[in-house]
């Protein structure tokens, strides 16, 4: 592999990287959007049974 | 499925399909330039990535221009997430036109060239867009500063595309021009366009994504207020 060639593919691939890094850390804020779904829920379901105790 | 979740898959595969017929084209297809050689292939993707970071700042400006004559928030969040997918295109750009300057001027930059001081100027312009944007507490105000702020920076966008022709430092090659030794075979022609289209096509899938998971973080913000 030439030098030329060696660039040329580290250039492509380092458009790749990101393009994953992008999608990973996406990932992780997808997870943390369905944690704080959860809480919420959480949260309403314990209103409504304290409305529902008193 | 919604029409619209059926349009962003549409996107995210034509993006796909676009990208991998333009690296094959690239790779496989076009023969070496007769000055460049093998390197060239790089342009394939360096340029179509330019373009799309001017693409999407451009984008911004529109969506800021609508929020400051309609008042309509959405446009705020919209022209946010625009400047955000412009930025990461413009790291890509300096990613892929250092990689290119490394095997043809032996150098990762050249500070005399005034087309790459440019793009650094235009990129170091939008990525101060977010520290004004979090230093100012979210509301009107803030919607307000941000917009006129992604306004201003779309003047840099044609400075920055002309200067390759203005410059007169000859450094950085011209592709589109109507010299005769410079003119693109077709072959060139038709990689670069399926890399610009599916360049253009991850931008908008990009955008979307990052929209909607704005949107949804915003809402989870209201309605975690509503419940407390």
């Amino acid at each position: 592999m030439t030098s030329a060639e060696k660039y040329a593919t580290a250039a492509y691939l380092v458009v790749l990287a990101v393009v994953l890094l992008y999608v990973v850390l996406y990932a992780f804020k997808l997870s943390r959007l369905e944690r704080e779904v959860s809480e919420l829920v959480g949260l309403a379901r314990e209103k409504r049974d304290r409305r529902e105790a008193a | 499925m919604s029409l619209r979740n059926n349009q962003a898959v549409v996107l995210a595969a034509a993006a796909a399909v676009l990208l991998l017929t333009g690296t094959a084209l690239a790779f496989y297809w076009v023969p070496n330039a007769p000055l460049e050689g093998f390197r060239q292939r790089i342009f394939y993707y360096h340029v179509p990535i330019a373009l799309t970071s001017y693409a999407c700042f451009g984008w911004a400006a529109w969506k800021a221009l609508r929020l400051l004559w309609t008042r309509d928030r959405r446009y705020d969040l919209e022209s946010y997430t625009a400047v955000h997918m412009g930025v990461i295109f413009g790291i890509l750009t300096l990613i892929t036109g250092s990689v290119w300057a490394r095997t043809s001027w032996g150098h990762w930059w050249v500070w005399g060239s005034r087309q790459l001081v440019l793009f650094l100027v235009l990129f170091l312009f939008y990525a101060a867009y977010f520290m004004l944007r979090f230093s100012v507490d979210p509301g009107p105000r803030r919607a307000n500063m941000s917009a006129v702020y992604a306004l201003f920076g779309v003047v840099l966008i044609p400075i920055s595309f002309l200067a390759i022709r203005l410059a007169a430092d000859l450094v950085h090659p011209v592709v589109f021009s109507h010299d005769v030794g410079s003119k693109l075979t077709v072959s060139q022609f038709t990689t670069f366009f399926v890399c610009l289209a599916g360049m253009l096509a991850l931008a908008g899938t990009l955008y979307r994504n990052e929209l909607t998971g704005k949107r949804v973080d915003a809402r989870l913000r209201e309605l975690r207020e509503a419940l407390q």
